[in-house]
């Protein structure tokens, strides 16, 4: 089957992911978001080609990832270096050169077997705490060929398989996953569009829609709701969660994961600028006990 | 826990550890006196051990319901001058040095350096041990390629199993005459050692009934005195108690836990034996009486509580005599290592989990004592309601229970050879290794640095540190066209020191067989009675003994360096990289970084874990199976207590761009930060090591509290517990503690005085510790969810 030569971008594959779905499991990060939350932990899994994150503070500017780099993307001047984004391909050649651990790869092509391999090796651990893979991003379902691949091939080998989705994709996209898929972990960020807009760069429109088509295949869902100050901890934007839960008949419960600040660190490493840095962290607590009376669901904060 | 128990935890906990010369007193007196004259070495040191319970002093301490003390006084600690007589300078060192001080005091001073120590000179084991050891072992030793566990104590890790709850030392006695009285004299050769060794056995036993009789005279009296009534009452049950236990089987709760604490102590008050003594399976042992009391209405579960608790303060009482030297380095801690195991399976293979076992872990979760060891054994048999409890006390964060798969440990007592009943029915003892309870003497004989083999290999037989030959010729690096040839040439020079080793202990095993018999311990440990033979000269039904390897994550980190750099991307001579490492990485900071940068043990990276694999079995293949002189065999183990601090001292840089010095690896744990794939890869790193072919092995692993906060890190943490048994893993350890709370408490030890730490198959203070140790655990990798 020509999927399974298919190649995707993976950021990371992460053992031992204890908050991605039940048990203990195995999350595969894929590379490439269409949406840009400004709230965004993972910054470097939005563009979909590999890029180099840059640890300054490791950095001694001996310059062996000058010397590596076949496109002339690094620069050092004036006691810093540079790299140029529009030259650079992200090959790792500079990441391998660099004595110092101040270069990082995030994302490299991996086949479906390479993936899998890989996911495989806790099959065991899988199995004494009910947990499995999940499909993370970034948003997998930009990359929903690979995605299947992987998943059919963990189906066949009796691991259970999780998508955690923001759900902007294309309907067939979507569709392409879902029988090989066993829980959905669907982020709802909020059901106001303008807001949705404003924050996210898209609208709400197709995740809203996507969502009504999974549950009507009865497919196991989870919510997410990604909870952050001035954004979507209004009532009205709790009240308006609860209004689209609650005629929902396959989301079996919420989760709110509150806004933290773990990523502000890589904004700096990826040379960009972050608007949640001074954002305080929430507990989540009072929205949480707000949406499990409203929905009548079992709601955990954290995932 | 209730107010007594609190007062008497409190006064455990501030009661300072003193040298006691009275043992040592007593001791020269008797064999300075005419008693001593006359007999056989079994029986003359039967008669000072009667000598000794005749006339040491007895304590009741207020409150107290167990009673007994190994010393005059809690944690007044007696010494051992038969093993080890301390000189002068180690008295005055004892009593100053910064880490585990005993305090000395004028009088016990003088006692010590005017009688004790003029008598003793000469006749001390430590002296015997060192005089008949040759050059070659001697300069093995002074380099720090190996450790002697007997120079200063006596072969211990006994443990018991269930015969004193069902039999008074009466009927010890008993069997001890049936015995002698069907021996062959006409044609047995060794009728007359074994009727002397019996002999001393009876002499051993009617000692400590006696010693018992005194302690009910003590609280006869105290309660003649006693003012408050219910006070009173409890001397009087001290007083019937006593009576009865040791002379007679238990009959109650009380009485049963009474029992084995007379016999623990007669064990270590005997000899200073490794790992002191272990009550084995308590839960198994004390369910019965339990069971029993609670339905007759003679015993609450908070006075059974309660009972245990007066048990843990005792096992507090008790730091582990005053160690000097390198076995000081080796095992630098007042821990004692007893170790309570719960759980596991019954002899008939069925889930031995009970009420009891509950009841332990409770007391263990509120005691927080970091002497008083224990461990859950878990079988998949045991439900997971029993994991998860354990785990619950895990998370309190001071290192205990320590959790042992019974499983793997039937399976790796079957390999040895023993019976499905004796597998099921053993065990951890003291640390991780392994012992059929009441059925084997499991000899621990001394570490092996593994890395320091391979400096050696690396230098040709040469001692880097010294510039002295202390190994052998494997060739020179600069002729190594392969990892093979150096592997070979590694695996030659571990072979030469495990021969040096083997007949070091092949000598001192005959020495204690001959000189240092210990009739009361072979009262208890099965067939030494029937035999006739001590615990010391191959009585035990299944006498084994280790030899402990030390660094494998240093020495594979080491070797996979090697074998990337130097035979697969061939951009660095051998001989250079040895310059760099005899150089301690100056001016070679690159290199250094991208060294250890090459593949890890820890991280489910073949690469690695198949070097792992090859050092694991030339350990295994020079070792297992060779007989020792007691009729048994030598088995392997990995762990380190606190010898991987020593023994990294000892090595110069490292390969995987160790520091010189630096501590090693511990047990079989990733070197300290190497290990970057999360838990499940280094479980799955410690699988591809075959555990069963072992007598024990021991994981770090170091968890911040956030992971366990509620049930559902609780279940995953089960989970990753389960999976690591799956692949038949020995033993797992957890700390649970954040990295900025161990920063501050060596900034601010007084801040933290109760911050215990698991080290490596026991836990500490982290006040206690050296900063060497101190600065380990902050490194081992913190397993936290980012």
């Amino acid at each position: 089957m020509s999927l399974q030569k298919e190649a995707g971008t993976v950021l990371d594959i992460k053992r031992y992911a204890i908050h991605d779905g039940p048990g203990i499991r195995t999350t595969v990060f894929l590379k490439g978001c269409p949406l840009a939350c400004e709230w965004c932990h993972n910054p470097e899994s939005q563009r979909e080609r590999p890029e180099i994150l840059y640890y300054q503070e490791r950095c001694t500017l001996c310059g062996a990832c000058v010397l590596a780099c076949e496109n002339a993307a690094i620069s050092i001047a004036g006691g810093h270096l540079a790299l140029d984004q529009s030259l650079c391909v992200g090959c790792g050649d500079c990441v391998t050169a660099c004595p110092n651990g101040a270069r990082e790869l995030a994302g490299r092509q991996m086949s479906v077997e390479q993936v899998v391999s890989e996911v495989v090796k806790d099959t065991l651990f899988y199995e004494e705490s009910g947990g499995g893979v999940t499909f993370s991003g970034g948003e997998p379902l930009l990359q929903a060929g690979f995605v299947r691949a992987v998943a059919a091939r963990c189906a066949e080998l009796d691991i259970h398989t999780a998508l955690d989705t923001s759900g902007f994709a294309p309907e067939r996209e979507l569709i392409k996953v879902a029988d090989v898929i066993d829980l959905f972990l669907y982020d709802v960020k909020t059901v106001d569009d303008a807001a949705h807009l404003a924050y996210t760069g898209v609208s709400n429109r197709s995740i809203l829609c996507n969502l009504q088509i999974l549950d009507e295949m009865g497919k196991r869902i989870w919510i997410r709701f990604p909870l952050v100050p001035g954004v979507n901890d209004g009532e009205r934007s709790l009240s308006d969660m609860i209004d689209l839960i609650g005629p929902l008949k396959s989301v079996e419960g919420v989760q709110v994961l509150p806004y933290h600040r773990a990523g502000a660190g890589k904004y700096v490493h990826l040379g960009r600028e972050h608007l949640f840095a001074r954002t305080q962290e929430p507990s989540g607590e009072e929205a949480a006990t707000y949406l499990a009376k409203g929905t009548g669901l079992p709601v955990q904060i954290g995932g | 826990m209730n107010k007594r128990i609190e007062r008497l935890l409190q006064e455990s906990r501030d009661a300072i550890p003193r040298v006691s010369a009275e043992r040592a007193r007593l001791l020269t007196e008797f064999y300075s006196s005419s008693k001593a004259l006359g007999h056989s070495v079994p029986v003359t040191r039967a008669l000072a051990f009667s000598y000794l319970l005749a006339n040491k002093s007895i304590f009741i301490g207020d409150g107290e319901l167990i009673v007994g003390e190994r010393g005059p006084a809690p944690k007044s600690t007696p010494t051992y001058p038969e093993l080890c007589s301390h000189s002068a300078d180690d008295l005055r060192l004892l009593d100053t040095r910064l880490r585990t001080p005993f305090a000395v005091s004028e009088d016990a001073f003088t006692t010590l350096t005017e009688e004790v120590i003029p008598f003793w000179r000469g006749r001390s084991m430590r002296e015997k041990v060192f005089a008949a050891m040759t050059s070659e072992w001697q300069q093995a030793f002074d380099a720090g390629v190996f450790t002697e566990f007997m120079e200063q104590r006596s072969p211990g890790h006994a443990v018991l199993d269930d015969k004193i709850y069902h039999h008074g030392l009466l009927d010890f006695i008993k069997r001890i005459e049936d015995v002698r009285a069907r021996i062959d004299w006409k044609s047995d050769p060794r009728a007359y050692d074994e009727d002397e060794e019996l002999y001393a056995m009876k002499i051993s036993a009617e000692a400590m009934i006696n010693l018992a009789e005194r302690y009910a005279d003590l609280a006869r009296e105290m309660a003649e005195r006693e003012q408050d009534p219910r006070r009173r009452d409890e001397l009087a049950s001290i007083t019937e108690v006593c009576e009865w236990v040791p002379a007679h089987a238990p009959r109650s709760f009380w009485e049963a836990i009474q029992m084995y604490w007379f016999v623990h102590l007669g064990v270590v008050i005997e000899l200073n034996s490794w790992d002191s003594f272990n009550p084995g399976r308590l839960d198994q042992h004390l369910s019965p009486f339990y069971e029993r009391e609670l339905a007759s209405g003679t015993l609450t579960r908070d006075q059974a509580k309660e009972l245990l608790e007066c048990l843990w303060i005792k096992f507090s009482n008790q730091p582990a005599p005053p160690k000097v030297g390198i076995t000081v380095e080796q095992s630098a801690t007042y821990n004692d290592f007893v170790l309570v195991n719960t759980g596991g399976l019954t002899e008939n293979g069925e889930d031995a989990v009970d009420e009891v076992s509950y009841l332990i872990l409770d007391v263990i979760g509120e005691m927080r004592l970091p002497f008083s060891g224990s461990c859950i054994q878990l079988s998949k048999k045991n439900p997971n309601r029993f994991l998860k409890a354990a785990l619950r006390v895990v998370r309190k964060g001071f290192g205990q229970p320590s959790i042992f798969n019974t499983d793997a440990i039937v399976q790796e007592f079957l390999r040895a050879g023993k019976s499905i009943e004796d597998a099921r029915n053993g065990g951890p003892s003291g640390c991780v290794t392994i012992s059929a309870f009441g059925r084997e003497s499991c000899v621990l004989t001394g570490y092996m640095n593994w890395p320091k083999i391979l400096e050696i290999a690396l230098h040709n037989g040469i001692d880097p540190r010294s510039g002295e030959m202390v190994g052998i010729e494997t060739g020179d690096v600069r002729e190594f066209k392969s990892f093979d040839q150096l592997f070979s040439a590694y695996r030659k020079q571990l072979e030469y020191f495990i021969d040096l080793k083997i007949a070091g202990n092949s000598t001192i095993e005959r020495l204690y067989s001959r000189e240092m018999p210990a009739p009361f311990l072979s009262l208890l440990v099965d067939d030494c009675i029937t035999r006739g033979r001590d615990y010391n000269d191959g009585g035990p039904r299944y006498p084994t003994t280790y030899i402990q390897g030390v660094g494998l994550g240093t020495t594979t980190d080491a070797l996979s360096a090697i074998k990337e750099r130097v035979f697969e991307k061939a951009d660095l001579l051998l001989a250079d990289l040895v310059r760099a490492l005899d150089n301690n990485f100056d001016g070679a900071e690159g290199l250094r970084k991208r060294l250890a940068a090459s593949p890890a043990f820890g991280n489910d990276d073949d690469r690695a874990d198949d070097i792992a694999r090859a050092i694991f079995d030339a350990y295994f293949e020079a070792i297992d199976g060779r007989a020792n002189t007691n009729g048994g065999s030598y088995r392997i183990n990995l762990l380190p207590t606190t010898v991987h601090i020593y023994f990294g001292r000892m090595v110069g840089a490292t390969a995987n761009g160790r520091a010189a010095g630096t501590p090693l690896s511990d047990g079989i744990s990733p070197s300290q930060g190497a290990d970057t794939r999360g838990p499940t890869a280094v479980v799955r790193s410690m699988g591809k090591i075959d555990h069963v072919r072992t007598g024990g092995t021991l994981l770090n692993q170091k968890f911040l509290p956030s992971v366990l906060a509620d049930d559902s890190g609780i279940d995953k943490l089960a989970a990753l517990v389960r999976t690591y048994f799956r692949y038949d893993g020995h033993h797992i350890q957890f700390n649970v503690v954040g990295v900025d709370t161990l920063h501050d408490a060596k900034l601010h030890p007084e801040a933290h005085r109760d911050l215990i730490v698991r080290v490596a198959g026991y836990s500490d203070y982290f006040n206690n510790l050296g900063p060497g140790l101190q600065d380990e655990i902050i490194a081992r990798t913190a397993h936290e969810e980012l």
